[in-house]
């Protein structure tokens, strides 16, 4: 057989085990923050259908699909893990399980981490037990990310950690911790390590901060005297820093993709004509936008495939990615109307399009702000001069 | 696609390289418009396609040409953009073959296109903005053919055009895409009268007026009163032509303004070193990359004859219309008051983006395309 045959017998292997395995439930569009299944030692699943959807993806490895076997992953190629996710869209599939340990420690570790910790860690992220939380953010440090000063002392065999995170997504919710912390205070980027550790260590406390949303995705989180083993440690000690840039591209492609809004169509397709004039214009301008930015994004992750892009080129889809994303629901409020004003009637499925609405708002601040990234394209890109 | 194969990186060196060198502002653009030139671009050039292979680039290969598809077309225009190059590949080699093509009068004409010694042009708008479903130019029949009486305008060198390719109307209303037929029409035909236009870019396009003019039942290219099937193949390869096309005009004003950034001193340094000017550069950058992208996936679905390809055609001329045109005036206010001289080039990006960005559709018109190909 050809290696195309081989591809087309894939295909069909998928779509049939797909069509047999993924419950009808599961092929319904993602409605509310409770589609989601994040996982973790305390999962609360919504549904049967959603955990037997993961564990059945989970027993493939399809969560990671391209991750190695021997790490939990599917082990597939990258035009095999093209084809799962075609014929996961094609039928409508929701993505089994939403982890910050997939989309971005795990990149790290496979690039970073020491056998021992690849095969400690990563098993558990691709069965979706252990849920991860990312701690970079501190207060007074924003945008200037390697500012940071949460200290970690070298007591020998361990590290001793305390300061304050902030921005903590879902730090409430998480079972463990990958953290910046600074271990040398001789140079600001190349004092900072890397650590793994247990939200449930002693002298951890975490407070949800509420948003304009009404929504707490975030949390303020404290570190009081945390003792971490230094074999937590991904990459050298006060090497940290090359581990964190390289967790932020991934990041930054996860965010971007946001800007898709999970749709391939028209904003405007399948709502009928358009009456107001300017509307239906602005919806026309922002679809020639988004429409194309999709054909940008297939091209990226392609480029990312084999091994072409630049390396600075998420910074430049994190920044179109999520500007789009505020437009895209700008014009949804637009267009709701006074009906997209209602905050908390059973209607408006609890006020979900202004909340929606106003948690883009965070797009273009969070995972480095729109300028951050604009400062990186001048600089990687264009090579402007003291960018 | 959206990963270039080994052959398609050689073609874009190859088209690169020869535009580099022989398609430069100051050999071709400027030097044709100083010397008051009535094409508005150097037969010898137009030539050099025919010898390199270009001008037959989409020409199937039973015919003489290279048989390649919108993809590589795209890689040829994004460097004809890049430097400005007047010459007849899109009219010609792109949007008059895809029209042409499978036709009886392919014969007639793919040899001498190939050898980039005829050049042809495509007459559809009659008004200001390009519509070419509302087509009024009637055509009657007549003896063993029809006559044609109206006026086209707009027609991109239709002065210098040794065949134009004229859409009329044999039934039906304006607005309607029913009833139009698509003409082959001779220069030199009688009852023709050529106006030759100066456009703002140095570019030549005819106003062409119809009085009566005589063409046999063989020059109807496809069907009588099924037309808007050939010129709707015409239109989507010379918009996707465009779009490519737009892309390098986005992307020379942008290296060029790039480079001026970081030679140019104010204030005692390097203006690139402004905060300000670095963030405009960079969205543009960002705009300009998924300009291409789109013009990539609209070529890519034209070739595999996708359903969605209308539909990315007009994102893509829509979206490097609006790429090119930021990427020229911020070229120019960037540059300064140097940019507003004759000298400087990158005014001519300005020019020449207002041109390729009205020609077969504007960005109104394609987005208003985008709605009613998306229902709404």
């Amino acid at each position: 057989m050809t290696a195309e045959q081989d591809l087309d017998s894939f295909r069909a292997e998928v779509r049939g085990w797909l069509s047999a395995n993924c419950p009808p439930e599961m092929r319904e569009p993602i409605r509310s923050e409770s589609d989601v299944c994040w996982g973790g030692r305390n999962a609360v699943f919504t549904s049967p259908a959603q955990k037997q959807w993961l564990d059945a993806m989970t027993s493939r490895g399809w969560t990671v699909p391209d991750w190695p076997k021997a790490y939990g992953g599917g082990g597939l190629s990258p035009a095999e893990t093209k084809i799962l996710r075609q014929e996961m869209a094609a039928l409508g599939c929701r993505s089994p399980l939403n982890s910050f340990g997939i989309s971005m420690l795990g990149p790290a570790l496979l690039k970073f981490g020491t056998e021992e910790q690849k095969l400690e860690y990563l098993p558990p992220i691709a069965r979706g037990e252990i849920r991860w939380c990312q701690g970079y953010s501190e207060p007074n440090a924003g945008s200037d990310l390697a500012s940071l000063a949460t200290r970690a002392e070298d007591r020998g065999d361990h590290f001793i950690v305390n300061g304050q995170k902030v921005w903590t997504s879902y730090a409430d919710k998480a079972d463990w911790i990958f953290c910046l912390v600074r271990t040398s205070t001789e140079s600001k980027q190349g004092g900072i390590s890397f650590v793994l550790f247990d939200m449930e260590s002693s002298g951890v406390s975490t407070k949800p901060i509420l948003l304009i949303s009404g929504y707490s995705p975030f949390c303020e989180t404290f570190f009081d005297d945390v003792s971490v083993p230094k074999a937590n440690v991904v990459g050298e000690i006060n090497r940290g820093w090359d581990v964190a840039k390289y967790l932020l591209g991934h990041e930054r492609e996860m965010i971007s993709g946001m800007g898709l809004g999970g749709e391939r169509k028209a904003l405007g397709a399948g709502v009928g004509p358009i009456d107001d004039p300017l509307l239906r214009a602005e919806i026309a301008e922002f679809d020639v936008d988004s429409l194309a930015f999709t054909a940008m994004s297939e091209h990226f992750i392609d480029q990312l495939k084999a091994g072409e892009a630049h390396p600075a080129m998420p910074s430049m889809m994190k920044y179109a990615g999520t500007e789009l994303n505020k437009r895209r629901h700008e014009l949804i409020m637009a267009a709701g109307g006074s009906d997209a004003l209602e905050w908390d009637s059973e209607r408006s499925k609890g006020g979900k399009a202004p909340r929606d609405w106003l948690r883009t708002k965070a797009n273009s601040i969070e995972g480095g702000t729109s300028e951050i990234q604009l400062n990186i394209v001048a600089k990687h890109i264009l090579r402007l001069p003291g960018a | 696609m959206t990963i270039l194969t080994d052959e398609q990186k050689q073609l874009n060196e190859m088209a690169k390289g020869f535009l580099a060198g022989e398609g430069t502002v100051a050999k071709q653009l400027r030097h044709w418009r100083d010397i008051g030139c009535k094409d508005g671009f150097g037969h010898d050039l137009w030539k050099q396609f025919g010898e390199l292979g270009l001008a037959g680039i989409a020409v199937p290969e039973a015919q003489g040409g290279l048989g390649l598809g919108a993809v590589e077309t795209a890689l040829v225009l994004e460097e004809v953009g890049r430097n400005l190059t007047p010459s007849p590949f899109l009219t010609t080699a792109v949007a008059a073959v895809r029209a042409l093509d499978g036709s009886a009068l392919a014969e007639r004409w793919f040899p001498g296109i190939a050898a980039g010694d005829t050049v042809a042009a495509l007459a559809v708008d009659e008004g200001r903005h390009h519509a070419p479903a509302a087509t009024a130019l009637a055509a009657k029949r007549s003896g063993n053919g029809f006559t044609l009486s109206g006026a086209k305008q707009f027609v991109v060198h239709g002065a210098s055009a040794d065949l134009i390719l004229v859409a009329a109307r044999t039934a039906g209303a304006p607005g309607e895409t029913d009833g139009i037929t698509l003409f082959a029409v001779e220069k030199d035909a009688e009852g023709l009268a050529v106006d030759n236009v100066a456009l703002a870019d140095a570019s030549k396009a005819a106003r062409l007026r119809f009085d009566d003019v005589q063409v046999d039942a063989d020059a109807v290219i496809g069907e009588v009163d099924g037309g808007w099937a050939p010129l709707s193949r015409a239109l989507s390869a010379g918009r996707a032509g465009a779009a490519a096309e737009l892309v390098g005009v986005a992307a020379g004003a942008a290296d060029m303004t790039n480079d001026y950034l970081k030679q140019r001193k104010q204030f005692g340094r390097l203006i690139g070193e402004f905060q300000a000017l670095q963030h405009r550069a960079a969205h543009l950058f960002s705009e300009i990359e998924i300009a291409r992208a789109a013009a990539w996936k609209a070529a890519e679905l034209l070739d595999k004859g996708d359903e969605r390809a209308e539909l990315m055609v007009s994102v893509a001329k829509a979206k490097a219309g609006r790429a090119a045109k930021l990427s020229a005036q911020e070229g120019v206010q960037m540059h300064g008051g140097i940019g507003m001289t004759d000298e400087h080039d990158i005014g001519f990006y300005m020019k020449r983006e207002a041109v390729l960005g009205a020609l077969f559709g504007d960005e109104r018109f394609h987005a208003n395309r985008v709605a009613q190909l998306s229902g709404y």
